[in-house]
């Protein structure tokens, strides 16, 4: 990866007029960059679909294809939308180009294209395009490639909305314990392979992790993308969150290592979903009453002695395959009604 | 109005470097004798498309070297290629002339 847009990067130069191409792939190069170009918009568009380039400038007046039906090709297409292109073009056709930047173009250069813009806006928007990488790879790590692409389809727009989904909160018991008493690395390694472990159960069963704070987990199923069944999701991903622990703790006791209990919570119902944070820096989040019996609903399980506990809502949209005992209603600290609490088991 | 902006210039041959900046005329030169010809050409056979078009390119290769006087006068004959409008006058012995002084200018400077 790079680690400055300065650095070496991958340019498609697209421009019928030889002087415009020579010119500009000689001074991108003298910029450090590695340059290919084409002569008209079909040969531009057949060489970005290799999909080796981080960046496109193309011209508009073209024949055989213009510059707008090369553009209107890439917004289509959901991989080459990815890659930034610059649109060139003439003075007088201000009008074209800034229907292109409002089509999606990243940004323009009027001809003759003077040097300290090009490089000034093509390195913007190789950092623009570096910064959205890495969002994809953070959103990859947190969800499956499904969810990741959905949430960089429908944008970033900061601000909630309220969803019905499923959230699950997850907790080592007694971490905090089993750290101190052995090595720092140790911990990490199994913290690691715990998560791992975690997130696999999750992303299998469509949810998105949310959240990591220490050892906890806070996962939700049914938004961004919603699922009718994101009851049962969730609750069948921590019932495989306990048997994918319990293969775990076997093969740590076999090799004389801690073996690790947690606990689960999972409750449903209304909340407010979406990105909070600034525009460089937003996570998802989803917060509301739903979310916070969760969290009481999983502290529970040390008292109740039961891995897994459902809230009642939860339970209304399991299919008769799941057994449940009905634990009778509790009153958590902080809320006024007693909530039924069941355990999956 | 002179016939190169020196600003201009001096920015593309920092731009592509000093030694570039010859081979860049060069190809200016030959594209501005076709498209020339393929004005003449498309003046003929009443093809105003073309004629726009070669218009276009020569309009750009102009400015990109800064020669102001020589891209106004073939926007001039890319305006009227635009408007369908071929009743050029005189216009094409006029960008002939205006060409080979930019091209003398641009000699001189390399």
């Amino acid at each position: 990866m790079q680690n400055s847009a300065s650095e070496l990067a991958r340019l498609l130069v697209v421009d019928d007029n030889k002087v415009n191409r020579m010119a500009l792939s000689r001074s991108l190069e003298l910029q450090g960059h590695v340059v290919e170009t084409a002569e008209n918009g079909q040969e531009g568009l057949e060489k970005f679909r290799s999909g080796v380039y981080d960046l496109m400038l193309l011209d508009i007046e073209m024949p055989v294809m213009n510059g707008f039906e090369v553009l209107e090709a890439c917004l289509k297409d959901f991989d080459l939308r990815q890659t930034p292109i610059i649109m060139t073009s003439a003075m007088e056709e201000l009008d074209a180009v800034v229907k292109c930047v409002e089509l999606g173009a990243e940004d323009y250069l009027t001809k003759p294209v003077n040097p300290i813009l090009l490089r000034a806006r093509v390195n913007a928007s190789l950092e623009k395009k570096r910064l959205r990488d890495e969002q994809r790879k953070l959103f990859r790590t947190f969800a499956t490639k499904e969810v990741a692409e959905e949430l960089l389809r429908t944008g970033f727009s900061l601000g909630g909305q309220i969803v019905t989904a499923s959230v699950l909160i997850a907790d080592i018991r007694s971490f905090t314990s089993i750290a101190e008493s052995q090595d720092p690395s140790d911990s990490i390694e199994l913290l690691n392979q715990y998560f791992s472990m975690m997130f696999d159960a999750v992303s299998q069963n469509g949810g998105i992790i949310n959240q990591i704070v220490g050892d906890g987990i806070l996962a939700v199923f049914g938004t961004p993308i919603y699922y009718e069944d994101h009851r049962e999701r969730a609750v069948k991903a921590g019932l495989q969150m306990l048997e994918q622990l319990k293969v775990f703790n076997q093969n740590q006791l076999a090799q004389n290592k801690t073996a690790i209990r947690i606990g689960i919570g999972v409750t449903s119902g209304k909340m407010v979903a979406g990105y909070t944070g600034t525009h460089n820096r937003a996570i998802y989040t989803c917060i509301g009453d739903t979310v916070n019996l969760a969290d009481r609903i999983e502290e529970y399980t040390k008292e109740a002695l039961r891995p897994l506990l459902i809230d009642e809502y939860t339970r209304e949209g399991l299919s008769a395959a799941y057994k449940v005992e009905d634990l009778g209603k509790i009153v958590f600290k902080g809320k006024n009604q007693a909530v039924s609490v069941f355990a999956v088991t | 109005m002179p016939i190169l902006d020196m600003n201009t210039f001096n920015a593309l041959k920092d731009s592509v470097g000093s030694d570039f900046v010859g081979e860049l005329m060069n190809t200016f030169f030959e594209d501005a004798n076709t498209q020339m010809l393929e004005m003449s050409s498309a003046l003929a056979s009443k093809d105003a498309e073309t004629f726009r078009r070669a218009a276009h390119s020569l309009k750009s290769n102009a400015a990109t070297f800064g020669a102001t006087d020589l891209a106004a006068l073939a926007r001039e004959l890319e305006i009227l290629g635009r408007d369908n409008n071929l009743e050029v006058g005189s216009r094409l012995e006029v960008i002939k002339e205006a060409f080979e002084q930019v091209k003398i200018q641009l000699n001189e400077l390399r």
